[in-house]
């Protein structure tokens, strides 16, 4: 049996005149361990959906969940990673890292201990001290990651998590998550509209599309490991994903005779 | 070296005042019991300090406002808290803040008197409400306008009630509150002065009224100025506070 389960999502929003339907019937199930990207234009629901799975919002009908179980709270087995970081800007750096372990009981010694591994393995050891308004967005996304990654979670959501970024930095920064999410060996379930991410990332990639946000296609990503974006295997990838949002110009032309 | 620059621009701006002044009392030919000029004030300063009078109305003043100013900053801050958070009991209550709100202190002043006689309370009540409603609205509004991520993330990181206040929503809402107290300080201190007029026996609104009564025009000068310095000082003091909230407690997202 999957690990993460849904079906048949439906989330309809209330708004003046009527209903607004966000999420139209939604299946799909995630396997332990994999790399889900959510891929799709703005509005498709990306983000609904992953605030149903993360326990922040409840579908209207159908069935979510995690090991077998239906989600209805966040918990810290599932671990949240947001576009704009939400670092607390009144801790320093490693006592961000530590949030989670409070909630854990851990004593005050190995909270420190565990944060500043975990602050190592970002590369981010040596700015503990600092608040995150001294540092830059790719590092303040680094910090939020070792946050994330400090309280062991089984899966952790990204929800652009990497969108307010500059091209290399973000480059950067998808090569460190995926070696660090596959090393560490945990479900990560990964919302974009960058369709160059979503193939670096993914093992299998989720197209969906909006009004109403359902979703499209999914297709797997076969790249054995070598995420070369500059590969011939990559670009065949993207080309199916385009096909898949037809961006690719069809070959409409009639011909009379 | 911002020192020293505003060091030059106020006492350039002394220099300036003082001159006008001068010119205002050579060319005006008032009465010098009316209206004192400089060196008369210089002097009725002296004799206050020499009286030990001055220092003992700043005492008062301060100890007054201080009491008033604590009182109602604390009170308006917890109430500000509560009713930001529960937000169904704040829409029943925001209109009547908001009629409240933009009523001068002073208008109740018959009322305060009712119920709390004359002498020591009325200054304390005035200033009271003077600081509670910009303290009051600043904090309810922060506490709305707390930024939607940090609650998911304590949610998300198993952060339950009550440390949710503690740990996230205080700090997240101080730096928006600090402007509501400056703003609450300097409203208060407008009012100090008032609300002691009203048969208080010590601070410097009984040394302003003690000052017309006698004819001091030089005396109530002086009370002006050391009114005006003090509201000066206490200003600049609250605002290293407020900065130093804001570098502490950081008050931007990204
Ligand atoms: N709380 C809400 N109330 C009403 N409508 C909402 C609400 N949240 C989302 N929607 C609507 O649902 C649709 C899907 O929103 P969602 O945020 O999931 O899109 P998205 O795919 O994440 O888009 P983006 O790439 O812009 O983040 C949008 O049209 C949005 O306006
Ligand atoms: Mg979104």
């Amino acid at each position: 049996m999957s690990y993460i389960t849904v079906r048949d999502v439906s989330r309809i929003y209330p708004k003046q005149g009527g209903t607004f339907t966000a999420l139209n019937h939604v299946s799909l199930t995630v396997d332990r361990g994999e790399f889900l990207c959510l891929l799709g234009p703005s509005g498709c629901g990306k983000s609904t959906l992953l605030s149903i799975l993360a326990g922040f919002d409840r579908p209207t009908s159908g069935s979510a969940q995690i090991d077998g179980k239906e989600i209805t709270a966040p918990s810290l087995r599932c671990v949240t990673i947001f576009q704009n970081y939400g670092l607390l800007p009144w801790r320093t750096v490693e006592k961000n890292v530590e949030l989670g372990l409070e909630s854990l009981g851990k004593a005050p010694e190995e909270r420190r201990e565990t944060a500043h591994a975990y602050l190592k393995l970002v590369g981010l050891e040596r700015f503990a001290d600092h608040y995150p308004a001294e540092l830059s967005g790719g590092m303040q996304q680094r910090v939020a990651i070792a946050r994330a990654l400090a309280v062991d979670p089984d899966v952790l959501f990204m929800d652009e998590p990497f969108a307010a970024l500059d091209a290399i930095t973000r480059m950067k920064l998808q090569d460190e998550i995926s070696a660090i999410c596959r090393e560490q060996k945990k479900t990560i379930i990964f919302v974009t509209h960058d369709i160059d991410e979503a193939i670096v990332l993914a093992d299998r990639i989720v197209i969906m599309t909006p009004n109403p946000g359902k979703i499209k296609a999914i297709l797997p990503v076969d790249l054995h490991g070598r995420r070369d974006r500059t590969s011939p295997d990559f670009l065949h990838i993207r080309d199916r994903v385009f096909t898949a949002f037809a961006l690719k110009p069809e070959d409409k032309t009639e011909y009379y005779i | 070296m911002r020192t020293v620059k505003n060091a030059r621009h106020l006492l350039g701006a002394s220099l300036l005042v003082l001159a006008a002044w001068q010119a205002l009392v050579s060319a005006g030919g008032f009465s010098e019991a009316l209206f004192p000029s400089p060196l008369a004030t210089l002097r009725g300063f002296y004799e206050l300090i020499a009286d030990g009078v001055l220092v003992r109305d700043i005492g008062a003043s301060l100890g007054r406002f201080a009491v008033g100013y604590l009182s109602s900053i604390l009170l308006a801050m917890v109430l500000g808290l509560v009713l930001g958070w529960y937000r169904g009991i704040w829409s029943y209550l925001n209109p009547i803040a908001q009629v409240l709100r933009p009523i001068s202190p002073m208008a109740w002043l018959p009322f305060i008197v009712l119920f709390f006689g004359i002498g020591e309370m009325p200054a304390l009540v005035i200033i009271f409400i003077a600081a509670f409603f910009p303290v009051l609205l600043a904090t309810v509004a922060a506490v709305r306008g707390i930024e939607p991520v940090y609650l998911k993330v304590a949610q998300n990181f198993g952060i339950r009630q009550p440390a949710v206040l503690t740990k996230i929503v205080f700090p997240a809402v101080f730096p928006r509150i600090a402007t509501g107290l400056h703003l609450a300080l300097g409203t208060a201190w407008v009012f100090l002065v008032a609300g002691e007029m009203v048969g208080a026996q010590s601070g410097l609104g009984f040394l302003i009224i003690d000052a017309r009564n006698n004819l001091r025009a030089d005396l109530l000068m002086a009370a002006i100025i050391t009114i005006g310095v003090l509201g000066l000082l206490l200003d600049s003091g609250i605002t290293v506070v407020e900065r130093a909230i804001g570098r502490r407690f950081g008050s931007r997202l990204a």
